[in-house]
């Protein structure tokens, strides 16, 4: 398990306006580019005193790749983080406000208390 | 001695701003009731004619990370730019740019960790929408000075409920000691029950209205005891999964007294989330 790579993944694409374009357009790609290049970067310190142990476990790599938010959810993705991002790139493909919001919300509806645990 | 001129606590929702300056159809249904319930609220900012703003409030993710996480962080610098990328993304918020008052924030910082709050500090800070939201329903002119407290009400593991109520009595304490002849109103924001990113977000009304209704009347009667009582950090997944934002309520209950009611009392149903205004004037019941 390594939510808290699964959270710093989806906190610097969303707030790099290009990165969530490339995201949204090219999620497979960005996410192995992003592991290969930027998982171990730690965001205060120079590039070359990057960390050198963080990986995605298969299942977190493929739930980022397919876009797939239900999964991180049940991962323990932080909830605030995923949901920025998938609105960032999802929002505008609804004609209704808040239509995207709210499948999302239908999607998890299966969950019950306790969700996941998010802690890190 | 300063003087605590105003005691407010409110919910801060980022969609205000929007809905407030949108006009024809962009304008929602809900823009107007609002916009009077807000301007009725900045009335009692108004009449307390306050110099400087402790505004209490919450990083979401922007400035503050995982890698490195403060619970409770003290801004001390000249000036504050504020909004984030994402906020005006999400929410059309604008770039914002607030004078601090570093004299305060050092006297907060400095006899806070003397009773006993190992504070963070930061000298470059960017703040969010968690203090912008109550600066742009409470004081649009942006005119005075502010000293920004962050607490994490977001990334686990959290400080208790209990602590925050005393960083509250903290706070107000060191204001009232602190050596100035400046008026200081304390605002701090937080959230009713609240569900972002989970199964119950953006329904007809909050996750839980049953505790939207017993969290208010604890605030406007200033019932710590019950409060108490009845939150945990367990207990707050209940009502919705951002629901750990009720502990900056909490802190403000701190800063207001145990049993002290609220002089202004205000709140309005939104779709998804209850909005809620408080206000207490400690110098009347002195």
């Amino acid at each position: 398990m390594s939510k808290y790579l699964l959270n710093k993944f989806l906190y610097t694409v969303d707030r790099d306006p290009e990165l969530v374009e490339r995201y949204r357009a090219d999620p497979r790609g960005t996410v192995a580019w992003w592991e290969a290049d930027r998982a171990n970067l730690i965001l205060n310190c120079p590039a070359g005193e990057r960390s050198t142990w963080l990986t995605f476990t298969d299942a977190e790599r493929e739930a980022l790749a397919a876009h797939d938010y239900v999964k991180l959810f049940e991962l323990g993705a932080h909830n605030f983080l995923t949901l920025t991002l998938f609105i960032a790139m999802f929002e505008r493909d609804y004609d209704e406000p808040l239509g995207f919001q709210r499948e999302y919300a239908r999607k998890l509806s299966h969950f019950s208390l306790p969700y996941p645990d998010i802690s890190t | 001695m300063a003087t605590v001129a105003a005691v407010i606590a409110s919910t801060h929702h980022p969609f205000y701003y929007r809905a407030s300056t949108s006009t024809g159809t962009d304008r929602p249904p809900f823009a107007d009731e609002w916009v009077a319930k807000i301007e009725a609220f900045r009335q009692t900012l108004t009449r307390a004619r306050a110099d400087v703003l402790v505004m209490v409030g919450s990083d979401h993710f922007h400035q503050l990370w995982l890698d490195n996480m403060p619970q409770f962080l003290v801004g001390k610098a000249p000036f504050y730019d504020a909004n984030f990328y994402n906020e005006e993304r999400e929410f059309g918020l604008p770039r914002m740019f607030v004078r601090g008052d570093e004299e305060l924030s050092g006297y907060l910082l400095r006899q806070g960790m003397d009773a006993g709050f190992d504070l963070a500090f930061s000298n470059e800070l960017r703040i969010d929408h968690s203090i912008t939201c109550p600066l742009i329903t409470l004081r649009p002119e942006t005119d005075l000075p502010i000293v920004p407290i962050y607490t994490n009400i977001f990334a686990p593991p959290l400080p208790q409920p209990g602590r925050f109520v005393e960083l509250g009595r903290t706070i107000r304490q060191l204001v009232e000691s602190w050596p100035s002849d400046k008026r200081v109103a304390i605002i701090g924001t937080g959230h009713l029950s609240l569900e972002l990113g989970g199964p119950r977000q953006f329904g007809p009304h909050g996750p839980d209205p049953e505790f939207d209704r017993k969290a208010v009347g604890w605030i406007a009667s200033g019932d710590l005891e019950s409060a108490l009582a009845e939150v945990s950090l367990e207990s707050l997944w209940l009502p919705g999964n951002a629901t750990h934002g009720f502990m900056d309520f909490m802190l403000m209950m701190g800063v207001a007294g145990e049993n002290v009611k609220a002089d202004y009392v205000d709140s309005l149903d939104l779709f998804h989330t209850m909005e809620a205004y408080f206000t207490w004037y400690p110098e009347a019941s002195a």
